[in-house]
């Protein structure tokens, strides 16, 4: 039962870690800045998701779990939010696209 | 070389980057950003040496409430940015300049690294006479138990800082509201992120304050997701500062550090020195302290970041 | 297991390093703040991969007050990159 959580540790962290890279990759890469914002945006909520699925096996009880999956539900609220707003300064002229 | 060092190392190298980075920037708004970052960096790297409460005021005011107030600044600096670039030191005084610089941080990390191993410390003495107190939390005794004096102190500078602040008003706007009036689109993303995140953070805050007693948290920290919250709400346009001749203000703000003073000097009669604590009531009257400073922290750390009066006061 | 977690951690600051590049070459103002806004993000989960690593459950309480911080910062930032506009300017702009 242990080394079945262990696997999954490792799977959903480094599926994590894939989704970030790709964000990051995305974010240096992408010609214009709302393109970048959507790469951003699946590192945040994906790759978030899944480091925090990965952790949970390990968290120390119920209330540490629960912690867990509400900083990633804050982060992903605040963040689609945040979002906008940038894409707004964006928009507007932030950057010259 | 173990993973931990690598991951130390690896932290190590960012951190000098980014710092470089930010003293190098042009402009004073991606200055900024960097600094943010390097705070953000900092905390992880207290993390990796098991500080946690340093941790917590790192993340919540060297990087977030520092950073909300740079960009005050720097965003009141953009007029005059441009004209003032013609003034700026020239080449030898920046190499002068960089060269003390590295000279002190030199001599500190000398210092700091030729400690005798293991360096001296009093952790041990604190650890033994910690159950005498009641409190988990090592920092929090340590700041109210056997440092209160400090604790006491800062308390009052803090409220100094903001009188220094409010003192930059001009006359006619004396006693007004602080900083220009916020407008953000009632049914705009800004106005409902407004809504939505400060009840969150209103709890965070007060949990981090509630759990400093045991584990790593305190007043602090509290405090200041309180303030940024009630920032978060002014900067949406949904709540305003109060004007600084509000008595109710003024009341709260010294609130704090007298009640913490009165308890200091009852220490006096009742435990034989000033700011000691009688047996037994220690943790209460720890709690009771925290307690009352948090609504002037609070508002200290709001209003030093709301700036000076700008507009009088209506009523 | 926490060799591979403190790898990941290591992992995931060298992948938000890249994005750091972002702020130093970003264009614009937007390009800066969203690099900004991935060292947060990527600041938590390498928060909670340290904490789970070296045993330090506060750790999450740190990632937390990161989180509430972070969206506080970039709104700061939102409100100081676009120039004040006049009420005019807003309700004929639209939400």
């Amino acid at each position: 039962m242990s080394f079945l959580l262990d696997v999954l540790t490792v799977a959903a962290i480094s599926a994590g870690l894939f989704f970030f890279l790709a964000g990051s990759i995305g974010l240096l890469r992408f010609p214009d800045a709302l393109s970048r914002l959507h790469a951003l945006t699946k590192a945040d909520n994906v790759g978030l998701g899944l480091v925090m699925l990965g952790l949970l096996p390990r968290a120390d009880g119920l209330l540490a779990a629960l912690k867990l999956v509400f900083v990633w539900l804050l982060v992903l609220l605040a963040s689609s939010m945040v979002s906008q707003l940038v894409a707004r300064v964006a928009r507007r002229g932030g950057s010259p696209s | 070389m173990t993973v931990a060092s690598t991951l130390a190392l690896i932290l190590v190298v960012l951190l000098l980057s980014v710092a470089a980075w930010t003293v190098v920037a042009r402009q004073t708004f991606a200055a900024v950003v960097g600094f943010v970052a390097y705070g953000l960096l900092l905390s992880i790297a207290w993390v990796a040496l098991s500080a946690v409460d340093v941790a917590l005021t790192e993340a919540a005011i060297g990087s977030g409430l520092t950073g909300v107030l740079l960009i005050g600044a720097s965003a009141r600096l953009r007029v005059t940015e441009a004209a003032a670039s013609p003034e700026r030191p020239g080449a030898l005084l920046r190499g002068l300049g960089a060269l003390a610089s590295a000279m002190v941080a030199g001599g500190i990390a000398a210092s700091v690294l030729s400690l005798p191993e293991p360096a001296p410390t009093l952790a041990p003495a604190v650890a033994e006479h910690l159950p005498s107190i009641g409190l988990g939390n090592a920092v929090t005794v340590v700041l109210l138990a056997y440092r209160g004096i400090d604790t006491l102190l800062e308390s009052i500078v803090v409220v100094f800082a903001l009188i220094g602040v409010w003192s930059l008003a001009p006359d006619r706007v004396w006693g007004g509201y602080p900083g220009p009036r916020q407008y953000a689109d009632p049914n705009g993303i800004l106005a409902y992120l407004g809504r939505v995140l400060p009840p969150i953070g209103i709890i965070v805050g007060v949990y981090i304050f509630w759990v400093g007693a045991d584990l790593p948290g305190g007043k602090f920290q509290g405090a200041t997701i309180l303030a940024a919250m009630w920032l978060l709400g002014m900067m949406a346009g949904l709540a305003d500062a109060p004007p600084i001749s509000r008595t109710w203000l003024r009341i709260l703000l010294v609130a704090g550090p007298l009640l913490f003073i009165a308890i200091g000097f009852a220490g006096a009669l009742t435990a034989g020195a000033v700011l000691a604590y009688p047996d037994g009531y220690a943790k209460l009257l720890i709690k009771v302290i925290e307690a009352a400073l948090m609504p002037t922290l609070t508002l200290t750390l709001a209003l030093l970041v709301a700036g000076r009066p700008e507009r009088t006061a209506r009523g | 297991m926490n060799d591979f977690l403190l790898v990941a951690a290591g992992f995931l600051l060298l992948t938000v390093a890249l994005g750091l590049v972002r702020i130093m070459r970003g264009p614009g103002d937007a390009d800066r703040m969203m690099s900004a806004q991935l060292l947060g993000t990527g600041g938590v989960a390498v928060l909670l991969l340290v904490g789970a690593a070296a045993s330090v459950p506060a750790a999450i309480d740190v990632a937390l007050i990161l989180a509430v911080l972070a969206a506080f910062a970039s709104v700061a930032f939102v409100k100081s990159a676009s120039p004040p506009e006049s009420i005019a300017d807003k309700e004929a702009g639209g939400a």
